[in-house]
């Protein structure tokens, strides 16, 4: 099994595997989490788990990972998130005192993102049989878009807005575990952001499609949404804001910025007659929105295109790691 | 050419003869119409699907002179390759005559590759007394275009895009009359029914139009203005080579620093002039399939301005091929740059209107015409490689020749690699080559590919029964394989280089392949590229690969030498590679970036291994300070074959040793990499260590074929597009009795893929053995 990077592998096990034996309607299994109704309420209820590698980095820990991942999966469908449980798996011999930093961690992001952890599990495991600490979260949030949020409703025409510049957790994850001394240090950039989408969806925006970049980055984020919505993206790569330091950083490690993995960013398509005023409003929370690109038929093709100075080029949903292709 | 007198009617056969082979497009009706009248016979002759079909009826001698003077007097390009003969009855046809075709039934005929303009058309474009003086469609039977305008086999005017001009009485008494060039020359035209040529401004407005286009462009061109012009398989951008600024003036337009431009000269003469021609060169020069030839330019100073092909030996020089590059040269009798009309990796442009919008902000002006252009080909490049031909990119003039493959029976299709992809089709003991598409990373490209595979199919109206494709999964050739619904063949990418060689030398095994290139797909999920790989009945077995060594940065690696050298070594020395900043790698890097890539070597960060012989090229370019960045690809490697053919003195490097090493051996070059760091350390000129280095691995071959035993040693693979390094390599194994081969047809880069993989997919020695 090597199907962990978030590509085309993991998303060929859900298709293959998970769907099969578990979906019962075409809509069940979706990417972020499920909407369902009960007595006159609508919900949201999304499930992650956290496996990072190291646990501690600049920017965060796997506390804060795992809280800002849920809420986030929970504000991508347009819900106000509530109530999130946890699920702890412990290395024998994990030290207390980083137990305890991952909790206060878990505390502070849940008090930031307003939901509250209601309910949890703890399990050790023999020594050398796990990584120190494994942590799931499961959330439940009040469904705040009267309409559904999904592909599907992406048309031809829509807007693509990134809600902030792109790479900084997968490089900060990586030098991290790497030890690869960047002279300027460089934070993840996890955060929860069901605020910025609450505002969007109070100010009546019609959002078609919400994403938060996780693996993968933008590419692999926007691939998913082009196939199944089918519909072609262009983007522009001139509008893409990577920071400097992470710019720097992806250039000297050989890695493209559109495939690196964020923890705190996401990309809303809306009607173009909406992206302004979505720019403007996400600006308002502190987010630093731009418009990157827009939505065209597929034609034959749903295909994210990146409009570059040397041509467009194709962006491909990669099977794992980045593996050169040219000879 | 005695008629014969009336014979008694037992002495009357008649036959019908189906041939195929390359029989349509190239003269081969009017040739049989000749033959049959001098000989008296009757009957007719037909273009089919399949190629040709005839029916001669006359005494049983005269058709048995037809028939031997069919095989003797048939002239290439024309060939058959199969026929089949069949008794009739006898009908007292005394008549022969060149009917309609048959469009129904098979369809394998041969479609033929566009042909330089003739010798007599020459003339008669030059001829002020000639009613074509200076038309620039002029064609016949003999030359013209062919594959860039057919839209469906047979090959028949109302199936090209020339159906849209009625020939006038004049173009049509000639189309009828047997004693002209241009019976039945289906692209057949004149000044008054035939294409017309328009000069368009920017915004594409008619300045000019006929001869008075072609003067203002000439104008254009003196002055230094880029102009765009529609040619026979897509859009050239053109420039006065003599013109330093202006030249410079379409590599930053184009955003291409430093990759060679190709150059259009009036004459063999002038070629003469600027370039060292021998024989072999010229006679590719001056073929019907006019393609670049890669030639050594004159050591004296030239009128060729530097920046055609900076820091580069060689220039790419083709002759005038159509009747308008032949008027616009004699007019300016100056070389000229033609390079592809695109931008960046985009295709070339086919459609005028559409080169207004993609090569706006380009070209000055547009020289256009109004014959369709339905199927894209480039411009094609040779090399003499150890005095043969070695097509580089095969385009105009070749594409879509095909190739005999007796294994083949079944359909099949191919869809090559990522880069400088092709596609192939395999159809009845045949492999046709699809022309060059390009780099799939690019959107327009990939468009384009996919046109190149649908053309390729309808044009043969084939079903295929299996998709071959690389086994790299991200290649978008692979995804477009995964999705057609048919069963998939993967083939291993270094195995189809080997396998392209073999067809090409008609090999069928057993032989030891030597295939070396930037990197493929490697079995193991390593990038491998440095592959000895034998085939024989049995099967096919990989015994060696180069010493691997791990590439930081991946993909960007291919861009920077210098990190191809950083992981070398690395591989040599260790940790303490990082620290000897005396090496152009080490010292071209900023000291904060250092100890990041020396993390990166130590821990595997995006730096995967490679068995890459490209690689090592790129390494050693960058450790004797001749390339830290590449700003084309192939750049590094062609700096050190330039390197050794500089070299004044002689060296040695020890020879990179064969280890046993699990399932296949590692021919060791880490103790030759110590060796050139030593030596470039003490001073030894870096074209001799280029040149010893060329000589190392030349030994390496050698050692490991004698390890192997296999006396047919084949080169393969994008390295052994590196003249010095075949040629090196030919001479060592023959000094060796072994028997090298290396490629002719196929290109030896990635071009050749897709022909590897058909062979591949029709059940060539599939199966892995050990
Ligand atoms: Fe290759
Ligand atoms: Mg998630
Ligand atoms: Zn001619
Ligand atoms: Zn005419």
């Amino acid at each position: 099994l090597a199907h962990g990077g978030g590509g085309l592998l993991t998303h060929r096990l859900i298709e293959r595997l998970f769907r099969p034996a578990f979906a019962e309607a075409p809509e069940d299994l979706t990417h972020d989490g499920a909407v369902f109704e009960i007595d006159g309420t609508r919900l949201a209820f999304s499930t992650d788990s956290y496996v990072v590698r190291p646990l501690f980095f600049p920017g965060g820990d796997i506390g804060t990972l795992a809280v800002n991942g849920t809420v986030n999966d929970l504000a991508m469908c347009g819900a106000e998130p509530l109530y999130l449980s946890v699920g702890l798996v412990l290395e024998e011999g994990f030290a207390i005192a980083d137990l305890r930093r991952v909790v206060d961690s878990m505390r502070q992001a849940a008090k930031a993102a307003g939901v509250r952890l209601v309910t949890g599990d703890t399990k050790v495991v023999e020594h050398g049989k796990g990584d120190g600490l494994y942590i799931n979260t499961s959330g439940v949030g009040r469904l705040l878009a009267a309409l559904p949020i999904a592909p599907g409703r992406v048309r031809p025409g829509d807007a693509v807005i990134l809600s902030g510049d792109i790479g900084r957790h997968g490089i900060a994850i990586m030098a991290a575990r790497e030890g690869l001394g960047f002279e300027a240090p460089i934070h993840s950039d996890c955060a929860p952001l069901a605020m910025p989408v609450r505002r969007l969806i109070e100010a009546g925006v019609e959002l078609h499609c919400l994403r938060d970049l996780t693996r993968g980055g933008l590419a692999t984020a926007l691939i998913e949404i082009a196939e199944t919505g089918n519909v072609g993206i262009q983007l522009d790569e001139a509008a893409i804001v990577v920071a400097e330091p992470v710019r720097g950083a992806c250039e000297i490690l050989g890695l493209d910025p559109l495939y690196v993995a964020n923890e705190g960013r996401f990309v809303a398509l809306v009607p173009a007659a909406d992206a302004e005023r979505t720019v403007a409003i996400l600006r308002r929370c502190g987010e630093s929105a731009v418009a990157i690109g827009n939505v065209e038929a597929a034609n034959g093709a749903a295909a994210v295109r990146l409009g570059t100075i040397g041509g467009t080029r194709v962006l491909d949903m990669l099977t794992g790691e980045q593996l050169p292709r040219i000879c | 050419m005695s008629a014969p007198t009336s014979s008694m009617a037992e002495d009357r056969q008649r036959l019908r003869l189906d041939v195929s082979g390359a029989v349509q497009g190239v003269g081969f009706r009017p040739f049989v119409h000749r033959l049959a009248t001098s000989e008296g016979l009757g009957g007719f002759v037909r273009n089919t699907g399949a190629g040709v079909s005839l029916e001669i009826e006359g005494p049983a001698q005269a058709i048995e002179r037809f028939l031997d003077r069919l095989d003797a007097e048939i002239a290439p390009p024309a060939a058959i390759h199969a026929r089949q003969l069949h008794r009739l009855s006898v009908r007292e046809e005394r008549a022969f005559a060149i009917v309609a075709s048959a469009s129904d039934g098979e369809c394998s005929a041969l479609v033929m590759p566009d042909l330089a303009t003739c010798a007599a058309c020459l003339a008669e474009l030059l001829d002020p007394a000639d009613r074509r003086y200076r038309y620039p469609f002029t064609t016949c039977m003999h030359c013209g275009p062919r594959y860039s305008i057919i839209e469906a086999v047979p090959y028949d005017r109302h199936r090209t895009t020339m159906r849209r001009f009625a020939m006038c009485t004049r173009c049509r008494d000639e189309y009828e009359d047997p004693a002209s060039r241009r019976f039945h020359a289906e692209t057949n035209a004149c000044p008054d029914c035939g294409p017309q040529l328009a000069l368009w401004n920017r915004q594409g407005e008619v300045v000019a139009t006929a001869h008075q286009a072609l003067l203002q462009v000439a104008d254009a061109l003196r002055r230094g203005d880029i102009v765009a012009l529609k040619g026979l398989g897509g859009f050239q951008l053109l420039v006065d080579a003599r013109n330093e600024a202006a030249v410079r003036r379409l590599r930053e337009r184009k955003a291409r620093p430093g990759k060679p431009f190709a150059l259009m000269v009036p004459s063999l003469g002038e070629a003469r002039a600027i370039a060292q021609i021998g024989h072999g060169e010229e006679q590719r020069l001056v073929s019907g399939a006019a393609p670049i030839v890669l030639l050594r330019a004159s050591p004296a100073p030239t009128s060729i301005a530097p920046g055609v092909a900076p820091a580069n030996p060689l220039l790419g020089i083709m002759l005038p091929y159509t009747p308008l590059h032949h008027l616009l040269m004699h007019e300016l009798g100056f070389p000229l740059v033609a390079t592809s009309g695109n931008r960046g990796e985009e295709p070339i442009v086919i459609d005028e209107a559409q080169a207004l919008a993609r090569l706006d902000g380009l070209a000055d002006s547009f020289l256009v015409h109004d014959r369709p252009i339905l199927h894209r080909v480039d411009d094609s490049v040779v090399r003499l490689i150890a005095g043969q031909e070695t097509v580089l990119r095969r385009a105009r003039g070749y594409a879509p020749l095909s190739l005999d493959a007796p294994a083949i029976s079944a359909p099949l299709l191919a869809l090559g690699g990522h880069q400088k992809n092709t596609v192939a089709l395999g159809v009845n003991g045949r492999i046709v080559l699809g022309p060059h598409v390009g780099d799939l990373g690019d959107a327009e490209t990939r468009a384009a590919y996919a046109s190149s595979v649908e053309d390729l199919l309808q044009l043969y109206r084939v079903q295929p029964q299996a998709v071959a494709c690389d086994r790299h999964p991200d290649y978008y050739s692979t995804r477009l394989a995964e999705g057609f619904g048919l069963p998939v063949r993967r083939v291993p990418h270094h195995l189809a280089h080997v396998l392209a060689g073999m067809l090409d030398n008609g090999l069928d095994g057993p032989v030891l392949g030597v295939a070396w290139d930037g990197n493929g797909y490697g079995d193991d999920g390593t990038l491998w590229g440095g592959e000895f790989i034998v085939v024989d009945e049995a099967g096919y077995r990989r015994v060696a690969q180069l010493w691997p060594f791990r590439l930081p940065g991946g993909e960007v690696a291919m861009r920077e030498p210098r990190r191809a050298a950083l992981g070398a070594l690395h591989a040599v020395f260790g940790e303490a590679a990082l620290s000897m900043d005396a090496l152009a790698p080490v010292a071209s890097l900023a000291p904060a970036e250092r100890p990041v890539l020396a993390r990166m070597l130590a821990r595997g960060v995006n730096a995967p291994a490679t068995s890459s012989a490209g690689r090592l090229f790129d390494a050693v370019a960058s450790i004797l300070g001749l390339c830290q960045k590449a700003s084309f690809e192939g750049e590094a490697a062609m700096a050190v074959e330039f390197a050794a053919t500089r070299a004044e003195s002689a060296v040695s490097l020890p020879t990179p040793t064969v280890s046993e090493a699990g399932d296949a051996c590692l021919v060791d070059w880490r103790p030759m990499l110590a060796a050139i760091v030593e030596a470039h350390r003490a001073g030894v000129p870096a074209e001799a260590l280029a040149a010893a280095f060329h000589e190392a691995l030349a030994g390496a071959i050698v050692a490991m074929a004698m390890r192997v035993g296999q006396p047919r040693v084949l080169l393969t693979g994008g390295c052994f597009q590196n003249a010095r390094l075949t040629e090196r390599s030919v001479q060592r194994l023959r000094d060796a009795s072994l028997i090298p081969y290396w490629h002719h047809r196929i290109p030896p880069n990635d071009g050749g893929l897709a022909a590897g993989q058909i062979a591949f997919a029709a059940g060539f020695p599939t199966e892995e053995r050990d």
